[in-house]
């Protein structure tokens, strides 16, 4: 008998006011028997509309049947097919616009809650598992680089080791994960878990190099030619970030949401111990709506600010975030300043932040984009007093391989242009993630991983 | 990991360490740098490109202790290792076309600008060096600069080497006597780099400076290391080290650069404590 509760199984998770001064995870994930109750809520639809809507097609009814009946390193086995970071995308993957909102339970009551099941799945399988039990494909003799080991980097290298391919994957930092581990923060989603899953990669025989910035250390050219690969993903991320362009955005006190992630997360400045300093600021003004924009407000808050504010130029309604942060960073007492648009940065003689002046904004006509373009309402200037402002207003890609790659088409804006099937304009190139989209998710990022490792394992065979 | 197989005290506080990264070494060019994290906990810093020996593959840094990661890694030894190494990055000095050069050295400054003057002396171009330093033990690369130059002018803040005064006053008495420039490169500290700046304005000179704002990944992702040039945001890291130093708004840089400066204090008299409590 199916479990006809309209309501997911709460997620069990820190109280807001302690876990707004700490790192540790907010959402502490499902035990066995709420994780087989919820499961129990799957009614097994036969068409799978839930399936349709994952950008890597995991078979979701399959998998939750197995979670029902307890089998877990099952359950675990039918998401590895498709997925290889469940534990990180249980985490970030915003479902509620993907899987679960093509749920049937979701019609009447909520859905079935996809991603919390495939976090306790990936949780179960890698508290429950070892790197021994890791087994190494048979090599295929073909050698494939990837370029940055974000999750479209990631999941390319780990389609394709499992295919047989050698696999050398490029990082620019000291650290690999990309993204992972430089934007999102611990609380959000641990880097143990990211190292987990790199780990996995490693004992399936990736070869990760750090420290290699493609585009200067080694070209994409001299990879071909000279490193013997027979093809080239780039999956290098979204790289520079962007500012407003108005008055004191270089005053200290001023961060891009990179670089003040970095330090927290990459680098570590939460902790007394860390070499990377990060200011000590009271009042804090973020100035974006989306993930990146909340990550970076959440941070704020828990390196101990007594006031951090978002703010952003529409409404509640645009903000695209996914509701799930949004509501968390509520509750941890950050203040939305909606339909507010910065025009300058204030600073005090010594040239730090000592304000924000902003106008006040409402919804005119949709724009391009169909939502309503927010235009400014007359006299309504005010001084947000903050003496930290965060940028997070996106990025653009990183123009260090478009740069240094004969033949390598870009969009005016920057983004590598592919086909379908993730292929540049150069034979046996492939790109994937923000540097081909420009600033969006890790699943779909993903998604793209795939897509074109699928591809490069087509074209190396046919050669 | 880097290994460490050469270290010299060129002063008492400025160390030459030659490290072996043959990648590094293989693509570096006067004016690029590099990023370093002496130990798996330690903090990115940029530093620039003093040599490097496509042969060897090995690349020679050369640094002023100052913070604590200096100062962690003046007390590396000759056969340790360096965890992280990346480079070469940013853009190459440009050295083409050019006939004659002034090429000025601040402090330890001079260790960025002697690969500058030796690749200009090496390619035919007419190098004049000016090196300054506060005192006579501060003194470094004078006998370098000497053969990569066909005219030296070793300055102290307090006259107690070379000629008294500042490179600037050099850099002047050159001029006034007739001395023709395609282009003068200053490397140095903030303040250096300003005045050799504002006096070439009045000559028409086009000058060249190397900035080394604070920088965190290298490669134009967090945007901490950005500047004003002519008005608009530049990256040191992607679109620079080098600008135009008529167009450089060195009052924000300053500035910039002392954003962290209690933080670092404080961490390198912690640095300090620790070895002086291994040593007892």
């Amino acid at each position: 008998m199916p479990n006809m509760s309209l309501k997911k199984n709460p997620m069990p998770s820190q109280e807001p006011s302690v876990r707004r001064r700490n790192f540790d995870e907010v959402a502490l994930g499902y035990t066995a028997e709420q994780a087989v109750d919820e499961a129990k809520r799957c009614l097994n639809c036969k068409n799978k509309p839930c399936v349709g809507a994952c950008p890597v097609q995991i078979d979701i009814p399959a998998f939750i049947q197995l979670v029902a009946r307890e089998d877990f390193e099952g359950a675990y086995q039918v998401i590895a097919r498709s997925s290889s970071l469940p534990a990180v995308c249980g985490r970030v993957c915003p479902q509620e616009s993907q899987c679960e909102s093509k749920c049937v339970r979701g019609i009447k009551g909520e859905p079935v809650a996809i991603g919390r099941l495939e976090r306790f799945v990936a949780d179960w399988h890698n508290a429950h598992s070892s790197l021994a039990d890791v087994m190494k494909p048979a090599p295929n003799g073909y050698k494939v680089a990837i370029v940055g080991s974000g999750p479209s980097g990631l999941t390319c290298a780990g389609d394709l080791v499992k295919k047989g391919y050698d696999v050398t994957l490029y990082e620019a930092l000291h650290l690999a994960g990309g993204v992972l581990v430089y934007g999102i923060p611990e609380f959000r989603l641990p880097k143990a878990i990211v190292q987990q899953e790199i780990d996995t990669l490693k004992a399936l025989g990736v070869h990760i190099e750090t420290n290699m910035v493609i585009g200067k250390v080694l070209s994409v050219d001299e990879l071909l030619e000279e490193g013997g690969f027979e093809a080239v993903f780039i999956g290098s991320g979204a790289g520079l970030p962007r500012f407003m362009n108005i008055p004191g955005e270089n005053l200290k006190g001023v961060y891009s949401a990179n670089e003040f992630l970095t330090r927290v997360n990459l680098m570590k400045a939460y902790r007394s111990d860390s070499a990377t300093p990060i200011q000590n600021a009271r009042r804090v003004a973020v100035v974006g709506g989306g993930n990146v924009a909340m990550d970076a407000a959440r941070c704020a808050m828990r390196l101990g600010a007594d006031e951090v504010s978002i703010v952003y130029r529409r409404s509640e309604k645009e903000l695209p975030a996914r509701a799930e942060e949004v509501e968390h960073a509520k509750e941890e007492g950050i203040q939305f300043r909606l339909l507010t648009n910065p025009v300058e940065i204030l600073g005090d003689d010594d040239r730090c932040v000592n304000g924000m002046r902003c106008v006040e904004m409402e919804l005119g006509e949709p724009d391009a984009s169909g939502r309503r373009r927010p235009v400014v309402k007359e006299d309504s200037e005010f001084v947000l007093e903050c003496d930290c402002v965060i940028m997070a207003i996106g990025t653009s890609p990183n123009p260090l391989i478009k740069s240094t790659t004969d033949g390598l088409e870009t969009e005016r804006w920057g983004g590598i242009i592919v086909d379908e099937n993730g292929l540049t304009s150069r034979v046996g190139v492939y790109a994937g993630g923000d540097a081909v989209t420009g600033a969006a998710t890790v699943i779909l990022a993903m998604g793209a991983g795939k897509t074109a490792a699928a591809a490069m394992d087509e074209y190396i065979r046919a050669k | 990991m880097f290994k460490i197989v050469e270290k010299e005290l060129l002063n008492p506080t400025v160390v030459r360490m030659v490290i072996d990264a043959p990648l590094v070494a293989r693509k570096a060019q006067p004016g690029q740098f590099i990023i370093l994290r002496t130990n798996a906990d330690g903090e990115r810093i940029p530093l620039t490109v003093a040599d490097y020996d496509r042969e060897t593959g090995t690349v020679t840094i050369i640094f002023q202790i100052v913070g604590a990661t200096t100062e962690k890694l003046g007390h590396m030894a000759v056969g340790e290792s360096l965890s992280d190494f990346v480079g070469p990055l940013g853009r190459a000095t440009e050295t083409e076309g050019l006939r004659k050069v002034a090429v000025i050295g601040g402090g330890v400054g001079c260790a960025i600008a002697y690969p500058v003057a030796k690749k200009l002396h090496e390619q035919g171009t007419e190098v004049h060096a000016i090196v300054g330093f506060r005192n006579k033990d501060l003194v470094i690369l004078e006998k370098e600069f000497a053969a990569a130059s066909s005219l030296l002018k070793v300055m102290t803040d307090d006259g107690s080497y070379g000629e008294h005064g500042l490179v600037t006053t050099a850099l002047k008495a050159l001029i006034d006597g007739g001395e023709q420039y395609d282009e003068v490169i200053a490397i140095g500290p903030l303040p250096m780099m300003k005045f050799v700046s504002l006096l070439t304005k009045e000559y028409g000179i086009k000058t060249v400076v190397s900035m080394n704002p604070i920088m965190i990944d290298g490669t134009g992702m967090c945007g901490g290391c950005r500047l004003t040039v002519d008005g608009e945001t530049k990256f040191a890291c992607v679109d620079g080290p080098e600008f135009d130093g008529h167009l450089v708004d060195f009052d924000e840089a300053m500035t910039r650069g002392g954003m962290y400066k209690v933080f670092e204090r404080y961490a390198h008299e912690e640095t300090c404590r620790l070895f002086q409590k291994e040593v007892q």
